[in-house]
């Protein structure tokens, strides 16, 4: 049916990227299955985890609640563009040095939701750091090795980075 | 779950989008943020055969002030409400209910009249709109009205406009300059819906006497609900926290909230007090501070 296939070019990580895709497919599935970004999670898929989310334009958006038509004509940047394994972001290196993370399923999310909070505030308060990441949930830490490694990356200057 | 079939619409003009709502009617819905209705059509409780997406229409993308009003179009995003310095100024009360509504990466995508359309008798915009006195302007092909919101919210999920019709404005009074404002509320977590909320404002007369009182709550019934009986017992008299406890046990009276498993229909009544009391000492507080 050719009524509900969409063009969408949208720009990834920096790379101009023209698809046809089925109207209704979220940009979540759109980055892991067309493009292959599968660092990019799903939780829950209805808004409530925070596990998808990436940067819209530079802001962060649940990638499940916005269909990649939506998205025609942003840029998007997905936890891919943050660091190499050789060489981490500066966020991703303070939360492996404070061990923020267990399992790491909700880290693409947070990872995001940090860099687009330093991006537009870089010396948060830890109040505003913790309302920042309320949005997103973890089974495994109880939060407070997160909380520790985006400290930790904030006094190494990570902002800049962002 | 995959969100079902539709057709995707993205019309160039308003105009364009109302031709849409004429031709398709029940079979479409409109897509502003989609934080509402994508989440639903994820569910399956929503499958519209039709999407007509206004998010990027630029001419609903305003916030202004004209003849006494701030009005927010329909493609505003909460984030835009939240830091636009006009709302700070002129409709404080929207302002101070921003920061409830989800969290952030929600609040970068959703739209305040999406908000307001969908209806959610627990989110805290309706409350808003319902205390401050404010109007919703709905257009179809065929011509416009404007609908207060007293006469907006009929029910759960249910607004009074047409499957033909597009909200296009939110409008709010602008603030008297002399009165106080408060919005809070109760939830399991933060950024969730909230178990009880209310929104409120507050003025008084040269000589100190309230002489406009709001209390608008969500969360409590199937539309966002006033409490005249306890606004009633408000009007006239110099605010004091005798006063308001008053006022609190009054809303904890009128009160005949649902119950569910996050929260019983007596722990909901005992929230309306508490909310009651933290709302009007916050907006006695606050009197004057809008000038
Ligand atoms: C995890 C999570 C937490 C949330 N928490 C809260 C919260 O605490 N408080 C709260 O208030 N909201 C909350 N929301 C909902 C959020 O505020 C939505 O953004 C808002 O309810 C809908 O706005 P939208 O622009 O996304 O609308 P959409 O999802 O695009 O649309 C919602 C409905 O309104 C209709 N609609 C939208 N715009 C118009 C229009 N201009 N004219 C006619 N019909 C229209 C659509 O057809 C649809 O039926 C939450 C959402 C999520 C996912
Ligand atoms: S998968 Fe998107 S918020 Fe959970
Ligand atoms: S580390 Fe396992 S979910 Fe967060």
């Amino acid at each position: 049916m050719s009524d509900d296939r969409c063009e969408v070019t949208v720009t990834v990580n920096g790379e101009e990227r023209s698809l046809a895709v089925e109207c209704r497919r979220t940009l979540a599935e759109v980055l892991r299955e067309d493009l292959g970004l599968t660092g990019t999670h799903l939780g829950c898929e209805h808004g409530v985890c925070g596990a998808c989310t990436v940067a819209v334009d530079g802001a962060a958006a649940r990638s499940c609640l916005m269909l990649a038509v939506q998205a025609d004509g942003c840029e998007i940047e997905t936890v891919e563009s943050l660091g190499t394994e050789e060489k981490l972001h500066p966020i991703q290196q303070a939360m492996w040095d404070e061990h923020g993370f267990q399992c790491a399923f909700c880290a693409p999310g947070f990872l995001m939701t940090v860099y687009c909070l330093l991006r537009e505030n870089p010396a948060p308060t830890p109040e505003e750091i913790r309302e920042e990441l309320s949005g997103n949930l973890c089974r495994c830490t109880g939060y407070a090795s997160i909380l520790t490694g985006v400290q930790a990356a904030l006094s190494r200057g990570a902002a800049a980075d962002a | 779950m995959k969100i079902p079939r539709f057709t995707y619409h993205r019309p160039a003009t308003e105009e364009e989008a109302l031709a849409m709502l004429t031709e398709f009617g029940e079979d479409a819905k409109v897509l502003a943020g989609g934080q509402s209705l994508i989440p639903l059509m994820a569910l399956r409780l929503s499958r519209p055969a039709h999407l007509i997406d206004i998010g990027g229409l630029r001419e609903l993308a305003a916030i202004r002030e004209r003849s006494g009003t701030v009005s927010v179009g329909a493609a505003v995003r909460h984030v835009e409400v939240e830091r636009s310095a006009l709302v700070a100024r002129a409709a404080p009360l929207a302002a101070a209910a921003m920061p409830h509504i989800g969290h952030g990466a929600i609040r970068n995508r959703g739209t305040a009249c999406g908000s307001l359309a969908h209806a959610d008798p627990a989110a805290e915009l309706p409350a808003v709109a319902l205390a401050a006195g404010a109007s919703f302007v709905v257009r179809r092909a065929s011509g416009e009205r404007t609908v207060p919101a007293s006469e907006f919210f009929l029910g759960y999920l249910t607004c009074d406009m047409g499957p033909d019709e597009l909200l296009v404005e939110w409008r709010l009074p602008t603030w008297p300059v002399t009165a106080g404002w408060s919005v809070q509320e109760v939830s399991r977590r933060h950024g969730d819906f909230a178990l009880l909320g209310m929104a409120a404002m507050i003025d008084t007369d040269p000589v100190g006497r309230i002489s406009t009182a709001a209390l608008s709550l969500f969360g409590a019934a199937s539309t966002p609900i006033r409490v005249d009986a306890a606004e009633k017992l408000l009007t006239g008299e110099p605010p004091s926290a005798a006063l308001f406890d008053e006022a609190a046990e009054i809303v904890k009276g009128q009160l005949d909230p649902p119950g569910d498993l996050h929260g019983t229909a007596a722990y909901r009544k005992h929230l309306g007090a508490v909310l009651t009391r933290r709302c009007l000492s916050e907006a006695a507080g606050r009197l004057g501070a809008a000038a």
